[in-house]
């Protein structure tokens, strides 16, 4: 048991600081994904609720494509595919060109897809959610079309969004254990490495369970957090 | 038969080409696709089938068990629903692999041996808790009268769960439910990681020898194709079965 938390220690003979090093690398990662996925998400979900027939088609046929695939799918899609795509595009301006897609971008880029078809759903439902007679009422009180959405739309709509978008971001959070197959140092990879050196995979990719736990675990505190905030001009149904 | 078959398979790379895409490789990699697909469905169906024996229990236990079972209960589904599938399947495959002696001697070492066998493994275990929580939150949306009632003609406590609440709940979870078996297909696509030859499996096989991103598409269209039959049999499924609690539309 003592060895195998030497395994664990900093610097040369143990794992802990590439291990640390990845689980930071999963963090950022996630962190840079979300703003991504949220952009993508809110203009599907805007696609979605507009009057026009064919941009409610285009959000749709979206959803149901990212929703649908494998995240692996989507990931290995946009990283070859990237990758043949932006050569070829490369080819055509200079001869014999070739362009290596970056693993941590093509990972942003995937993630963020897919992030962005679940939470359009959830933004969707939360700008419905918002009646039409605030608007309305904003603009009779002669406020700018950014001001009524940053003061009166917004604060709705997030309160109606958190839950959701919580839920989206813990899944995120897991899903960003498969870019490790495309060789991203992130948590899962530098474990796989530590357990190929080390021969305990059991241990190690406990040890890496148990760190994303705690991610979820800190991030569920954060999004209570939010919630009551988002929520302290709202009596709830039989609430506090 | 064997000509109807081969006639068909002509017919089909015929029409294909005939929208652009590659009958060579198709010709080459096709029925191993349709081997994939065949993979993926068994790893989900298995899995998801042999959840629902676990979750049954798990739920019970949340609900009706003591404090050291309904907390234990708690622990697994908040380990299973907290951490990555693929650090799960890991620790299950590498994992066995380090216990092989020990496993040997208990004489499960046979099961733990094959990929497939450990993917089957490690996704009945996670569906299980996704499934429970469904399952506990359908428990625990009915109103306690029924339970009483249910007493008080006489039945059983097993009697009453069995024939009173567990419908109920599985009517008010089966949304859920199929949402969980959608995302138990998508996946599914980690056991290619593990080698297992299942539909993802087939697709980084192919795309290795032939560097052709097509092969990509084809498997989109398929697992796209196997999720929107889900939700479409899934829709019809749930209108037939909670026709009792339709409002009127």
């Amino acid at each position: 048991m003592l060895n195998l938390l030497e395994l664990l220690s900093f610097g040369p003979n143990g794992w802990g600081d590439e291990i640390l090093q990845g689980a930071l690398l999963t963090i950022e990662l996630a962190l840079v994904t979300l703003p991504v996925g949220i952009a993508i998400g809110l203009a599907v979900a805007l696609a979605k609720d507009s009057s026009s027939r064919v941009l409610r088609a285009v959000g749709d046929l979206y959803t149901t494509v990212f929703r649908g695939l494998p995240e692996l799918l989507t990931l290995f899609i946009v990283y070859y595919g990237g990758q043949m795509l932006l050569t070829r595009l490369a080819g055509a301006l200079v001869e014999g060109a070739h362009i290596e897609v970056n693993q941590f971008v093509a990972g942003v880029v995937a993630l963020g897809l897919v992030l962005g078809a679940f939470s359009s759903e959830v933004l969707l439902a939360a700008i419905r959610a918002v009646p039409k007679g605030q608007k309305e009422a904003a603009h009779a009180l002669g406020l700018s079309g950014w001001r009524t959405f940053r003061l009166v739309t917004f604060p709705q709509l997030w309160r109606v969004a958190l839950p959701g978008l919580s839920n989206n971001w813990m899944v995120l959070l897991k899903d960003t254990s498969l870019v490790s197959v495309i060789a991203i140092t992130d948590l899962m990879r530098q474990t796989s490495i530590a357990v190929g050196v080390t021969k305990q995979p059991f241990f190690f990719y406990l040890v890496a369970c148990l760190i994303y736990l705690v991610f979820s675990g800190l991030s569920s505190l954060v999004f209570t957090a939010l919630e009551n905030r988002a929520s302290r001009g709202f009596k709830r149904v039989g609430g506090h | 038969m064997q000509t109807i078959l081969a006639a068909l398979a002509d017919g089909f790379l015929w029409l294909m080409g005939l929208i652009g895409l590659n009958t060579d490789l198709m010709a080459r990699y096709g029925l191993r696709f349709l081997d994939g697909v065949w993979v993926t469905l068994q790893l989900v169906g298995l899995s998801v089938f042999l959840g629902v024996l676990l979750a049954v229990p798990l739920a019970l236990a949340r609900v009706e068990g003591g404090k050291a079972l309904s907390r234990a209960a708690w622990t697994y589904s908040y380990f299973f629903r907290g951490t990555p599938l693929l650090a799960q399947t890991f620790l299950v495959y590498y994992g066995a692999g380090q216990f092989r002696e020990q496993l040997t001697d208990i004489g499960l070492w046979w099961f733990f041996r094959d990929a497939f066998n450990c993917a089957v493994f490690t996704f009945t275990l996670n569906t299980a808790a996704y499934q429970s929580e469904i399952l506990r939150g359908g428990i625990q949306s009915l109103p306690a009268g029924q339970m009483e009632a249910a007493q008080a003609l006489g039945l059983s406590r097993v009697l009453a769960y069995r024939k009173i609440i567990l419908p109920q709940a599985l009517a008010i979870g089966l949304r859920p439910l199929g949402n969980e078996l959608v995302l138990m297909i998508k996946a599914s696509a980690i056991a290619s990681v593990i080698t297992v030859y299942d539909l993802m499996g087939v697709t980084r096989l192919a795309f290795s020898r032939s560097y052709d991103m097509e092969v990509y598409l084809w498997a989109a269209v398929l697992y796209l194709l196997m999720v929107e039959i889900i939700r479409r049999v899934w829709n019809v499924l749930e209108r037939r079965l909670n026709r009792h609690l339709a409002v009127s539309r």
